[in-house]
């Protein structure tokens, strides 16, 4: 078996405590990737999986064996900025840039889990399609940290992608 | 902090005094203030892309060959010593290189503390680091472990068995205000400062108020952990640090290991946030100490809760502020005195009471801070020390004389608005907080706030709004060099030692250079985070940026006077005079007759030269002594209160700034509502919780300790008055942290307007409002 990190296949780790944050940061020399609190409560370490968001510093590594990952290395393709990575630059959603690709990977996911109809608990309306609304970004955004302060550009950012995405 | 401190700094300014105004800097005003280039435009940062894409480098991100990794140990007890000391298990653990201890640790002297006397210094503790057995604080390190990998070290530092013969320990902040320390000096300015008889005229004044404000310990919490990775190749030792100040850190380095400051390399190119905590600690002297010992390049992260145990944060304070007014409202008496915390090792004062100095003219007043000496870990500067929580206080005050008086807050503030500095005499060259005030309350609908408290409702929720002054000074540091290269092919490279960690260091300095140099953006590059560049002052008190602003303009000047001379008698501009010329469109033009120009290309070409190049120190800093150079904001809050749980959210928040020139609107907009966000939090949520009992730290974790997340930030609203302070270099004081100042109070204010409950302890949890 084999765990594909944006697109390439690496064996799962020897060590079964390694996480899949140490993985990628350590084995892979992604560091793209960010550990800010090694507890799950920051979000600056969050990565896909098969497109979910997980935490990867409360993953283990041999939880995704056969699986995919996806961390911000890989978000964008062929070379290119992902539209949230523009979006971001242009809206000025960061700072010091250290919780930005946690950011973005929640953001990408987040996306997705609207679209797919996942309510949150500020849904009023179960049955209907969700609107994307800053209210809903700012909910389901609140598990990624930031402390510079960028809040309003992120929310900014991930709102303008979604009203791209969506004509 | 001394007398002699006191008598030197009143010494120069009295001799300032006399200087005529025309030889200090900006006796004429900066030639670009108010030019539409570079500046003030809305460039996005350079190094955004590296940031959205994860390629910026970190400290912790640096693949070295042979790398071992570090764990630390941390005393669980305030006070004692070391009994029983048994690393046998650690040491024979799996993969474990070595394990550090007072026993093994080479010899070290702590490094200088910070003060205002050696700018270069910048400990923040002068405790020995594993010297002894003694302990002197709840999480102090005890003992590292190397290991082939962090999970390696990290099982191994939990198999350090560690004994301590307790002592006492004083945890209490009220009991140790029996014994409170009375400094000379708070930073630059005298501790203790009178005028008149502020007690009597608060006695006889028509209106007044008197009361004690609180405000917790705090910690910065900068998402990126601190982190060190060391290499010692040979002679020569390599740092990647996270720091705050790449210059110093070297130098203190070199100076503790003994070796030249050449052979120090300390590489810093990306912070992920420091808020004055990515400064120099234990944790980098005992990396480099396991380094030398193991000859292993070494990385060591503390874990978040090392952070918090082994990293002061912001001092908790009791303050306790009492104004008297006339009739009219006029200050007779503003009194602002206190406690902060600063152990007998530590070396930031929280200076509380500064921005108070300087917002209010009052016949009688004083200023007084003390220092309680507690056994924790040492505190140290954090995002706009003392004015954030002064102005808690001070601010808080003002409303509740207001609401007293039956007078509207910000008519009440504007009746007192000085017209010299209230203590120093000295002018303002550019204050215009009033005008910040108009133009905020205009754009947030001020007029819609009920003066009665409690009078607006919607369902559970009580609705009110409030506003406070912020305030922070100018500082420009001496010392701020760069190196300047100017190519043939008209491309320039400026270089320093400078940090980057969200501000748009790179970005705002390139604009700057642009337009000083008469290039695009596009032709100028900004090199930074490296100690072997020349020095910059450390990212600290605002001041980076105007510091490198006044080395950046000194260099240009140099740069001029090269260029002439290489210029020749063929050059168009022969004969010219340094200030008979500018850099425009890519060449030298003559200011009086622009047909008079050559451009750079074929000057250093007729010359010979593929490049130029020139290093220059800005200008003493003279200025700061000599005027009142402060920036103010006005800032406006509105936000609900639960009746059912007492819980506040804020649905609005405005800041309406006066820091003169704005060098990039849309870095600037950032950092403004940075600080206003971390506003948010100092008042509403975040406290570092010491168990009075152990001096233990009880939420030394993110989930514990409450920073604001996405659904605590509203949309926030900056405006500025964007008037040039005409003695800063570009016109520009400083935008850093003078966002946090204010925010407490306003949401305060707030608070009280919605309930009519007037809470003086931060933060402001729910339980106070039930």
């Amino acid at each position: 078996m084999a765990i594909r990190i944006n697109g390439s296949d690496v064996a799962p780790p020897t060590d079964p405590r390694t996480s899949l944050l140490d993985l990628l940061r350590d084995g892979a020399g992604l560091t793209g990737t960010k550990v800010g609190c090694n507890q799950g409560a920051c979000g600056a370490c969050t990565v896909l999986v098969d497109g979910t968001r997980v935490l990867s510093c409360l993953t283990l590594a041999v939880q995704v064996d056969g699986r995919s990952v996806t961390t911000i290395e890989g978000l964008g393709s062929g070379g290119g900025l992902h539209p949230l990575q523009r979006a971001f630059i242009d809206c000025d959603g960061l700072q010091c840039g250290y919780c930005t690709p946690g950011q973005i990977c929640a953001a990408a996911a987040m996306l997705e889990e609207i679209a797919a109809g996942v309510p949150s608990y500020l849904t009023a309306d179960l049955s209907a399609p969700i609107p994307v609304s800053r209210d809903e970004i700012r909910e389901r955004m609140s598990g990624n940290l930031c402390r510079c302060g960028a809040h309003n550009g992120i929310v900014d950012a991930i709102l303008r992608v979604a009203r791209e995405q969506t004509p | 902090m001394s007398r002699l401190q006191n008598v030197m700094i009143a010494s120069l300014r009295t001799v300032l005094g006399w200087v005529p105004d025309r030889w200090l800097p900006g006796s004429r005003p900066d030639a670009l203030i108010g030019r539409v280039a570079a500046v003030g435009r809305h460039d996005v940062r350079v190094d955004g892309r590296a940031k959205v894409t994860g390629t910026a480098r970190f400290a912790a991100e640096v693949a070295m060959d042979r790398l071992c990794y570090a764990a630390l140990v941390h005393s669980t007890v305030a006070r004692g010593r070391i009994a029983r000391l048994d690393t046998t298990a650690a040491q024979a653990a799996p993969g474990v290189v070595l394990v550090l201890t007072h026993r093994n640790m080479p010899r070290l002297a702590p490094p200088d503390l910070i003060g205002v006397s050696n700018l270069s210094a910048i400990g923040n503790s002068s405790l020995p680091v594993l010297q002894d057995a003694d302990v002197r604080y709840d999480g102090q390190i005890v003992a590292a472990v190397l290991a082939e990998t962090q999970l390696q070290a990290d099982h191994a530092a939990s198999l350090v068995r560690v004994d301590y013969a307790r002592a006492d320990a004083r945890t209490r902040f009220e009991q140790a205000k029996a014994d409170a320390r009375t400094p000379a000096s708070i930073l630059i300015e005298k501790n203790h400062e009178t005028k008149g008889d502020a007690d009597r005229a608060l006695a006889q004044a028509a209106h007044a108020v008197d009361a004690v404000y609180t405000t917790p310990a705090l910690n910065h919490n900068a998402i990126e952990l601190h982190a060190v990775t060391v290499d010692w190749q040979d002679d020569a030792l390599i740092v990647h640090d996270a720091t705050q100040m790449v210059a110093a850190t070297a130098a203190t380095i070199a100076r503790l290991f003994g070796l030249k400051k050449e052979q120090v390399r300390v590489f810093s190119p990306f912070v992920g946030g420091g808020f004055g905590g990515k400064g120099f600690w234990d944790h980098q002297i005992v990396a480099v100490a396991a380094s030398k010992i193991a000859r292993r390049p070494v990385r060591l992260v503390l874990t978040r809760e090392g952070v918090y145990r082994s990293v002061g944060g912001r001092s908790p304070s009791e303050q306790r502020v009492a104004i008297g007014a006339d009739a009219d409202g006029r200050f007779t008496a503003l009194v602002h005195t206190g406690y902060s915390v600063m152990p007998a090792y530590a070396a930031c004062p929280e200076q509380f009471t500064l921005g108070s100095r300087v917002l209010y003219r009052a016949a009688n007043v004083e200023f007084l801070q003390r220092h309680l000496d507690l056994d924790v870990v040492p505190n140290t500067f954090m995002r706009a020390p003392g004015e954030a929580i002064g102005t808690f206080a001070l601010e808080s005050a003002i409303d509740e004389l207001a609401q007293a008086m039956g007078l509207d807050p910000i008519e009440l503030r504007r009746r007192n608005e000085p017209e010299r500095h209230p203590i120093h005499g000295h002018p303002f060259p550019q204050r215009a907080l009033t005008k910040a005030y108009a133009d905020g309350a205009q754009r947030f609908g001020w007029t819609r706030r009920a003066a009665e408290p409690g009078a607006r409702r919607d369902g559970e929720w009580r609705i009110g709004m409030g506003c406070a002054t912020g305030t922070y000074p100018y500082t420009r540091m001496p010392g701020a060099t760069v190196r300047l290269t100017l190519r043939r092919d008209g491309t320039a490279t400026v270089a320093s030692s400078a940090q980057e960690m969200g501000m748009g260091t790179a970005t705002v300095q390139i604009q700057h250079a642009a337009d000083r140099l008469g290039l695009t953006t596009e032709a100028v590059s900004f090199e930074l985070g490296d100690s072997m560049l020349p020095p910059a002052p450390f990212a600290g008190g605002s001041g980076q940026t105007a510091s490198l602003l006044g080395a950046v303009t000194a260099a240009v000047k140099e740069l001029i006077a090269e260029l002439l001379k290489l210029a020749g008698n063929d050059s168009p501009v022969a004969g010219l005079r340094a200030d008979e010329v500018q850099l425009i469109d890519g060449s030298v033009a003559g200011i009086a007759d622009a047909s008079r120009r050559e451009r750079f290309q074929s000057l250093l070409a007729r010359a010979g030269r593929d490049d130029l190049t020139v290093t220059a120190t800005g200008n003493l800093p003279l200025e700061m002594l000599r005027f009142a150079m402060h920036s103010y904001s006005a800032i406006f809050c509105e936000l609900r209160v639960s009746d059912v749980t007492g819980e506040v959210r804020v649905d609005r928040l405005l800041g309406s700034f006066d820091c003169g020139t704005i060098l990039n609107p849309r870095t600037a907009a950032s950092q403004f509502k940075g600080g206003m966000i971390m506003g948010l939090g100092l008042a509403l949520t975040e406290e570092t919780l010491f168990d009075a009992r152990n001096g233990r730290i009880m939420n030394a974790t993110l989930a514990d300790y409450h920073v604001p997340s996405h659904l605590d930030v509203p949309e926030i609203e900056v405006m500025w008055t964007g008037i040039p302070d005409p003695r800063s270099p570009l016109g520009a004081r400083g935008i850093g942290e003078i966002g946090i100042t204010g925010v407490a109070a306003a949401v305060a204010n707030a608070v009280f307007n919605a309930t009519g409950r007037r809470v003086r302890e931060l933060p402001i949890t729910l339980d106070k409002l039930l």
